[in-house]
Order: C-alpha cells, then sequence, then structure tokens
C-alpha cells in the first residue's frame, strides 16, 4: 500500500470575468459571467513511503492545485486520494498534523514576530511537547544554520534566510510527509544550493517522504529520482528523469570552430542551428549519426580549429516535452 | 492548560501581546474617545438642562447617561463593527492555504485571534479612560461630568461578569464579520456595513433607553444590546435582580447562537475555497 494515492482526481475553479471597459463593469453588476477552469482532469499516481518525486509543468498545469488538495486545503470535485489511509480534506486536523509543507511564495512564520517566537507558537500549534521541540528545534537550527537569525523579526530577513526558516517552520512536528511548493523560487544560487542539500539529506538520512514542484530544472536534476510531468491537468509522463531526458531529446549539439569562414555544411540528419563567421552550431541525433562520424567527416572536409560537443539544456528538454504535448502555459 | 486547548490559548497570547504594541494607536484612540466623549457629555448635559420636566421623567438620569458615555468610550473597540484584518490579509493573500494546514479548528483559531485582537486593543484605552473620566474629572472639580461608580456591589460584579460577555459576544460577531470576509474576499465592504449597525444598535450612539418606549422590549432583545447596553444597564441597577439574569442570558443566548451560525457558514465557505496560483 503506498503511502500517497491519487486517483482520477479531478478541480475545477469557477473565475468570474468581466467584459472589459467601464460598460463591461456596468454590466458585470447586473449579470456576472464565470468560466470554468479544469485546473486537474483526472490525475492519478501514488508515492512509497521515502520517496522523493519532482513535480514540474508550465505555470497552469495543476501541480499546485495537486498539493493543495494532497495538503487538506482544497476539496477535489471527483477522485480519491489517501494520505497514509486518510482523506485530506475529510481527516484535515488529523492529517495536517502529520504532514509538513512549505508554499515558497508565501510566508507561514509571523512577520513582526522574532524568528524563534513564531517556532514557539507552531509548537504549541501543533501541540509538540516541550522537550521534544526543543529537541527538533535545536537539530533544525543546526541543519539548516539558523543561530544567528533566531532573534530577528522575520520581516528582517533576506528571501534565503526566510526560506530556510520557512523549511524548518514545516518541520518542527516531525512530520512524514513532506510537500514544498516551488521552495528555491528567488533564491540566489547559494541558497537554492543550501534548500537541495538539506531536503536530500532529509529524505536520504530520515527517510521523509518528499513531493516537490519546482521550476527549477537544476532542484530536478539534484533531487529527484522520479518526475512526473504535469501539463492540461493531466499527468503526460511518470518516469526517472534519466528516462525523461533520454525519450524526449536524444539531440545532440556540436560547436565547430573552422580556420576560415565557416562553410555551408550539408549534412544529411544534421540541422545547421547557427552560423557566424567562423563558427556553426549543429544538431543531430547521435542515434541516426554517430557523432565520431560526423566529427571525423567534418575535420576530414574542412580546416577545424576546435570541436566540442553539448547536451541541450534540461529547461529545453522540458519546453519541448510540453510543445509535443501540446501543454504550453494555460 | 489542558494539550488539546494548547494551539488556542497560545495563539490568544502571541496575538494580544502583539496587538499591545502599538501603544502610539491606543493613545491615539484613547484622545480621540476621550474628545468625543467630552463633546457628547456637554451636549447630553445642555440637552437634559434645556428641558427640565421632561428631563425629570427621562428613563435614565443625566448622572447615568454621563457615566454611560464614559463607558461606551472607554469599551468603544469592543464594538464588533470590523472584521478581523489578519483575515482580510489571509484571504488577499492566500495565507488561508496556511490557516487550513494547522492541525486546529479554523473556528476556534480564529475566534481567539479575534478575541485577543480586541481585549488588547481594549485594555490600554478602558485604563486611561477610566483613570481619566472616574478620577481625573472629579479631581479637576468636574464631579457632574465625571464616570460615577457602580450601583451597588452586586451591581458591579455582574458588570464585570457581562463585560465578559460582551467581549464573547463581540469576537463572535466578528467571526460572522470574517466568515463574510472569507466568503466575498473582500473586507471593505463588510465593515461599511457593520459599522453604522453596531454602533446604532449596540447603544454607543444613544443609550437605548432613550429610544421610545414602544421599541424598548425589541431594542433590549436584539444581539448588539449584549455588547454595550446590558453591562450599561445592569451597571446603573437598570436590570436588577432577575434583570440580571435576564441581561446575562440574552448576552449569552446570542453568543452561542452567533458562535453555531458562525461555524455552520465557516465550513461551508471553506468547502468550496479556492486559493489559487502559486
Amino acid at each position: 500500500m503506498p503511502q500517497i494515492l491519487v486517483q482520477d482526481l479531478v478541480k475545477t475553479f469557477r473565475v468570474a470575468e468581466r467584459e472589459p471597459g467601464a460598460l463591461g463593469a456596468v454590466r458585470g453588476l447586473l449579470r456576472r459571467r464565470h468560466r470554468a477552469v479544469e485546473a486537474l482532469k483526472g490525475v492519478s499516481f501514488s508515492l512509497e513511503r521515502g520517496e522523493l518525486l519532482g513535480f514540474i509543468g508550465p505555470n497552469g498545469a495543476g501541480k499546485s492545485t495537486t498539493i493543495k488538495i494532497l495538503s487538506g486545503i482544497l476539496t477535489p470535485d471527483a477522485g480519491r486520494v489517501e494520505v497514509d489511509g486518510l482523506v485530506p480534506w475529510k481527516d484535515r486536523q488529523k492529517h495536517v498534523g502529520r504532514i509538513g509543507v512549505v508554499f515558497g511564495q508565501r510566508t507561514q512564520l509571523w512577520w513582526d514576530l522574532p524568528v524563534i517566537d513564531g517556532f514557539d507558537l507552531l509548537a504549541a500549534i501543533y501541540r509538540v511537547e516541550p522537550a521534544a521541540y526543543r529537541e527538533r528545534r535545536d537539530e533544525l537550527v543546526a541543519l539548516l544554520r539558523l543561530e544567528s537569525l533566531l532573534h530577528q523579526p522575520v520581516r528582517q530577513l533576506s528571501l534565503g534566510q526566510r526560506m530556510r526558516a520557512e523549511i524548518a517552520s514545516a518541520l518542527l512536528h516531525s512530520p512524514s510527509i513532506l510537500f514544498l511548493d516551488e521552495p528555491t523560487i528567488g533564491l540566489d544560487a547559494p541558497a537554492k544550493l543550501a534548500v537541495r542539500g538539506f531536503v536530500k539529506r532529509l529524505n536520504k538520512e530520515h527517510g521523509v517522504t518528499v513531493l516537490l514542484t519546482t521550476h527549477d530544472m537544476h532542484d530536478i536534476e539534484a533531487l529527484a529520482e522520479r518526475v512526473i510531468v504535469i501539463g492540461h491537468g493531466r499527468v503526460l509522463a511518470d518516469s526517472p528523469f534519466e528516462d525523461l531526458r533520454t525519450n524526449v531529446l536524444a539531440e545532440r549539439r556540436l560547436f565547430v570552430d573552422f580556420e576560415g569562414e565557416a562553410p555551408e555544411l550539408v549534412i544529411p540528419g544534421v540541422v545547421v542551428r547557427a552560423r557566424a563567421g567562423r563558427s556553426v552550431e549543429l544538431a543531430f541525433d547521435p542515434a541516426t549519426v554517430p557523432t565520431p562520424a560526423l566529427i571525423a567527416r567534418i575535420a576530414a572536409d574542412h580546416p577545424v580549429q576546435d570541436i566540442h560537443i553539448e547536451e541541450p539544456a534540461i529547461e529545453e528538454v522540458i519546453a519541448r516535452f510540453y510543445e509535443q504535448h501540446g501543454a504550453g502555459e494555460a | 492548560m489542558s494539550a488539546r486547548a494548547r494551539p488556542y490559548t497560545a495563539a490568544l497570547a502571541a496575538r494580544f501581546q502583539l496587538t499591545l504594541q502599538y501603544r502610539a494607536a491606543a493613545l491615539a484612540g484613547f484622545a480621540t474617545q476621550l474628545w468625543w466623549g467630552g463633546l457628547k457629555v456637554m451636549i447630553y448635559a445642555a440637552f437634559f438642562a434645556s428641558a427640565p420636566a421632561a428631563a425629570a421623567r427621562a428613563p435614565i438620569s443625566l448622572a447615568d447617561t454621563i457615566t454611560y458615555t464614559w463607558i461606551a468610550q472607554a469599551f468603544l473597540v469592543l464594538q464588533p463593527w470590523w472584521a478581523d484584518p489578519e483575515v482580510g490579509q489571509a484571504v488577499r493573500t492566500g495565507g488561508v492555504g496556511y490557516d487550513r494546514l494547522r492541525p486546529v479548528d479554523t473556528y476556534g483559531f480564529w475566534y481567539a485571534r479575534a478575541l485577543a485582537w480586541m481585549l488588547a486593543r481594549v485594555a490600554p484605552r478602558a485604563v486611561l479612560m477610566a483613570a481619566t473620566a472616574a478620577v481625573i474629572v472629579p479631581l479637576l472639580g468636574l464631579h457632574e461630568w465625571s464616570w460615577r461608580p457602580p450601583a451597588g456591589l452586586a451591581a458591579g460584579l455582574a458588570f464585570v461578569v457581562s463585560l465578559g460577555l460582551a467581549a464573547l459576544l463581540s469576537a463572535a460577531i466578528i467571526m460572522l464579520l470574517n466568515v463574510l470576509v472569507a466568503a466575498t474576499l473582500n473586507e471593505r465592504g463588510v465593515n461599511t456595513l457593520a459599522m453604522p449597525v453596531t454602533i446604532l444598535f449596540s447603544g454607543n450612539i444613544i443609550p437605548l433607553a432613550l429610544y421610545p418606549e414602544a421599541f424598548q422590549p425589541w431594542l433590549l432583545a436584539q444581539p448588539f444590546a449584549g455588547v454595550l447596553d446590558i453591562p450599561c444597564r445592569i451597571y446603573f441597577g437598570g436590570l436588577a435582580g432577575d434583570g440580571i439574569w435576564l441581561g446575562l442570558g440574552l448576552q449569552a443566548f446570542w453568543t452561542v447562537t452567533f458562535v453555531l451560525i458562525g461555524r455552520a457558514a465557516l465550513s461551508r465557505v471553506m468547502a468550496r475555497l479556492q486559493v489559487q496560483g502559486g
């Protein structure tokens, strides 16, 4: 029995619409128009205890809606969800005591309270025993390097500092599941690394099940063994990250610098992506055009100064994937 | 303190302390309420003096009307005329999602916070107003314009109980406003509607006893009387003996009724909650 089970989840939002301009506003007073937005159209997946799953998809794909349903905030229109045997929106109070949630774009700490006072308050709200709380808090403070921030009001923290404090505050009650909704949004590189390192450790050493959504492919690459791609309210792919990369885009890029003006290359199976001065950028599929053969052929025909090969960036892999599935931004 | 109640008492204590920090707001509020109270006292004095025959037959005396005015000013922020701004903000920013992530009853959680928010604003203003109107004003020789003591010891004690019930009732009414804010996603409209109704029917503008005789039973029975008018009537002895029990009973009845309505309404609103974006 998986720890998290999601079957055929459906959620539709009603969005009020208004015609543009002053006349539209007046008409809106008399007759409201609503448009149904199908955020989820039958999402299914399951998660075993201790897994680390990455959720990716364009804006509006349904990632956050799924997390909000799984965490008991929203009630779906149809479908089945069980988390540790509980239905989140029915057994909300019991369920939320066992999970930790971080929304990267919101804060759960009190703006005007020092960090430590916010922790104390959360411990009381989650009814954590005082001794267990102090032990847990000190552990998290050490792991997330929060010592120097504890007595500062939350409003004075930088975004990176705040996100570390947010993550600590979601874990004070020792949940066995952690939902992270865009935890690295807006963070600089060192802060992102700190967050990733901590999440990975939490998952590996403490066995906490983690489900995270992100737009940052490096988060996924660094963390998730398994990835679900969601688009237009459906699961488009559910596979190990490496499979996704191999299946979706086996393309390689070859960058060649010639000794003179770059020649017009016409090679079957090879696309010239850019040509400027002495340089060209070629795209090819190594399955049909073997890389050594291609290099040998170019070097034989033209005087070459330098050659190097790259894999396309993962951002591109994903963008391509969205395109193939007609899952651009909704 | 039982473990079950711990989240609510902790939220109440934290909000009380946070709100109490706004000393400048408390002082400014007190100054305004003192000025306004003085103005009303002088108007009542002129009004009663202009028609001595009618004043003799008035349902409450000038002295009681003046004391009523000071009590009304001291406990002005006990009036449930605003939804809790934290709820408005949570609804606008989506922070309401985090409220739903806590393993607590959302109604109780919000109620405790609203009560703390109200009490922390009432406390400094009430102390300052009592010190001024009941101590300093008589010392200045303005005895007839001062806040007089209660009708007796029993009246004084019952007043304290009634004031406590007024706070619980007021928080229950604020919760109804909070639910409306959560349903409509807009606090301004709710506050605009709540303000005039509250200050009129609580007796804040004019003591309810001064309205026409025919309205009196209705005015006493309607819920807003419990916020100010019933405690005041108990203070003067207007409600004495069994009357005290009637007053306290009405306050308790409306509090329980509004809590039940508020709970049912909140769970409906939360079931169709939409937290978008992010």
